[in-house]
């Protein structure tokens, strides 16, 4: 049995359908993976290699490059708080401080139950939100310590069902409906697109 | 001075403006229809003439660069560049999570136009939400004929891929994302040979825009090129976005007119960001993302203009204007923005590696109180072996401009606040002649 559930299995092959080279649904089957288990354990990697026809130490190589994919467990909520220049600006040291004390963690770290890990990280692109943070990447702005401690309160508690568990990213996928499918463009055909043909 | 009529904002304050209902509802995919009944060059020229600046960072025209693409050379790919990242940007993440479909509409335009058979369309990977709504936007675009085979019963037939990244700034610099597109790790190409209009997705031609660039193409074709270079300078026109962060009164996102608005009234004007918060002084504002130079008190009346602020020694890159206000650590901040390069360099080159982390480890421990007056000739060393003499635009000894980024803020800070860095270093524990750092650890 292979690593993928087989609803999974056949999201990765609509995924790879898409694509003029196999090699190109790489990212988006990590995601997905990531997705399943909440990181991307070994046999995820194993599988995916043998899906787009890559070593495993290719994809080991291109998942360590980024830093979304996590190859051990970071616990059912992953918070990141931003350090960039704006927030820097508008108190995240402060925030990240009191964070790392409410949690009880440092940043980079995980609690011992299994549900927070904590990181720093660089602008995600919220900078008039400052100090901004996410939770499984959804966004909270302004973010004061007492707001803070909320979040993670009603995270512990299960209130805020806004925020999947880790690994989960948009919860709507595409689709390409077959019949209304162009197809994906073979770097190998040469055709003048017939749009152009006058 | 009073906002410009809003050309790629406009639908933000209707409610239900990221659904095709509320797309069409308030004048959407009009430009398609109009690109449709042209011809292709046409269109191309209609975006020549509206003279549009790419909007990513670079700011080199999108009508010019579409013509770089190598005659008789198929298939032809457009790759969207939605990684936005640079600290201080954030503008294209609104356009995909307020208005996906008039960027899906620009895609179509610019496909048209040029013959790009696919559309891949790179999302940054923290952005969970843009993600959705362009997932919601692309399934409902389809099942109504507008993407896919035969758009609106027309001979186009292109499908647009929403692909998502991973979490990596480098993975913006355009050959890094063809990279990141091909499954591999998101190093930069050496350009030449690829440069991406002519060597780009599996070696073929493509073109690399921004999203906020693309969102722009179906006012341009609706209203006419023309139309849209009427507003704004001579080089910089139409609309631009830009953020306004940091110590200011009120902090956001504003379109304003591209070329002859100027720093003073983004900064400064009530209906933008009001002003520095508590009533303090302006130290100094970087006006265009992490990677620029910064400016100062004198430079406010400067239009946000191109030409201009190239010429005064900077840039206005990807519309990130950052304010800091007389209370601000420059050193602290000047770390802040060095730790970031030195934490994405994607240590392909050298100068780039080496440099960034040196640099942030040379600013650190002057912050450690571990400094030394020859540090700030030692950092200026650093920066001019990233970047031969210092300058600007930069020298490059590196690949990509991530490098030689990562002078801007330590030349700009010590230009202007050295005593702030002697400050530090007056109060260090370490006598003067304890040698060199020990090299540091790479980041990330
Ligand atoms: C280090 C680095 C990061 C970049 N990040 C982005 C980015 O996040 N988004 C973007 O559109 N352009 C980014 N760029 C610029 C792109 O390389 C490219 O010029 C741009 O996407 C072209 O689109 P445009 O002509 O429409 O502006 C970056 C460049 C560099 C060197
Ligand atoms: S300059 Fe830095 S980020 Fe750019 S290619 Fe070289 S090492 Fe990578
Ligand atoms: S600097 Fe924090 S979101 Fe941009």
């Amino acid at each position: 049995m292979g690593y993928f559930t087989s609803d999974n299995a056949k999201l990765a092959e609509e995924i790879m359908a898409r694509y003029p080279k196999v090699r190109s649904a790489l990212i988006p089957l990590l995601h997905l993976a990531q997705e399943q288990g909440g990181y991307v354990t070994s046999e995820a990697m194993q599988e995916i290699a043998e899906l787009v026809g890559a070593t495993p130490a290719e994809v080991l190589g291109t998942l360590s490059f980024y830093e979304m994919f996590k190859p051990t467990d970071p616990g059912r909520y992953q918070i990141n708080i931003c350090h960039g220049i704006s927030c820097f600006l508008c108190g995240s040291t402060e925030l990240l401080h009191h964070a790392e004390e409410r949690l009880g963690i440092p940043a980079g770290g995980s609690t011992a139950d299994g549900l927070f890990s904590l990181e720093a990280v660089e602008c995600i692109a919220a900078c008039t939100e400052a100090p901004a943070l996410q939770v499984n990447y959804r966004y909270f702005n302004r973010v004061a310590p007492e707001l803070f401690d909320e979040v993670v309160e009603s995270l512990a508690s299960g209130e805020l069902a806004e925020v999947p568990p880790h690994g989960v990213l948009a919860r709507v996928r595409q689709h390409i409906p077959v019949e209304r499918a162009a197809g994906p463009s073979s770097p190998e055909v040469s055709e003048t697109p017939v749009w152009l043909e006058s | 001075m009073s906002l410009p009529e809003p050309i790629i904002t406009r639908r933000f304050g209707i409610e239900n403006s990221h659904t095709l209902e509320g797309y069409l509802s308030s004048g959407g995919y009009r430009g398609l229809r109009r690109a449709l009944e042209m011809s292709p060059q046409e269109v191309h020229e209609e975006v020549r003439t509206a003279s549009l600046l790419g909007r990513g960072g670079a700011g080199f025209p999108a009508g010019v660069k579409w013509g770089f693409c190598p005659p008789g050379v198929w298939p032809r790919y457009l790759v969207v560049n939605g990684d936005e990242s640079e600290p201080g940007t954030y503008k294209d993440r609104l356009l995909m999570e307020r208005d996906p479909h008039q960027l899906i509409e620009g895609c179509l335009i610019a496909c048209y136009a040029l013959g790009l058979s696919q559309c891949f369309l790179y999302v940054r990977g923290e952005m969970a939400l843009a993600q959705e709504r362009i997932a919601v936007a692309l399934n409902e675009a389809y099942q109504a004929g507008y993407v896919g085979k035969n758009v609106l019963g027309s001979k186009l037939s292109v499908d647009i891929v929403l692909h998502w990244g991973a979490g990596a700034y480098i993975v913006g610099e355009e050959t890094a994302l063809l990279e990141s597109l091909e499954g591999k790790r998101g190093m930069p190409r050496l350009k030449p040979p690829a440069f991406p209009a002519s060597f780009g997705l599996y070696g073929k031609p493509t073109i690399v825009n921004n999203v906020e660039t693309l969102s722009n193409l179906a006012w341009i074709i609706e209203n006419s090129g023309a139309g849209f270079a009427a507003l704004g300078s001579e080089q910089s026109t139409g609309t631009r976005m830009f953020a306004v962060s940091g110590h200011v009164k009120n902090p956001g996102v504003f379109e304003v007119e591209f070329g002859v608005t100027t720093f003073r009234d983004i900064i400064f004007g009530p209906q933008c960001a009001g002003g520095i918060a508590g009533g303090r002084k302006l130290k100094t504002f970087i006006p265009g993302g992490a990677s620029a130079p910064w400016f100062f008190e004198e430079h406010l009346d400067l239009p946000l203009d191109k030409a201009t602020v190239d010429q005064a020694g900077s840039m206005l890159g990807s519309g990130a204007i950052v304010v800091m206000d007389e209370t601000t650590d420059a050193v602290a901040a000047c770390h802040n923005l060095v730790r970031f390069f030195a934490r994405e360099s994607c240590g392909k080159c050298t100068p780039c590696r080496e440099g960034t982390s040196w640099l942030e480890s040379v600013l650190s421990r002057i912050m450690r109180f571990q400094g030394r007056l020859e540090d700030l000739d030692l950092l200026m060393d650093i920066c001019d072996n990233i970047s031969p003499g210092i300058a600007w635009p930069p020298k490059m000894t590196t690949i990509c401009p991530l490098g030689p980024s990562a002078v801007s803020p330590v030349a700009s800070a010590l230009a202007r606040f050295r005593d702030e860095f002697e400050a530090y270093i007056a109060k260090s524990t370490v006598a003067a002649s304890v040698g060199r750092p020990r090299i540091p650890v790479a980041a990330g």
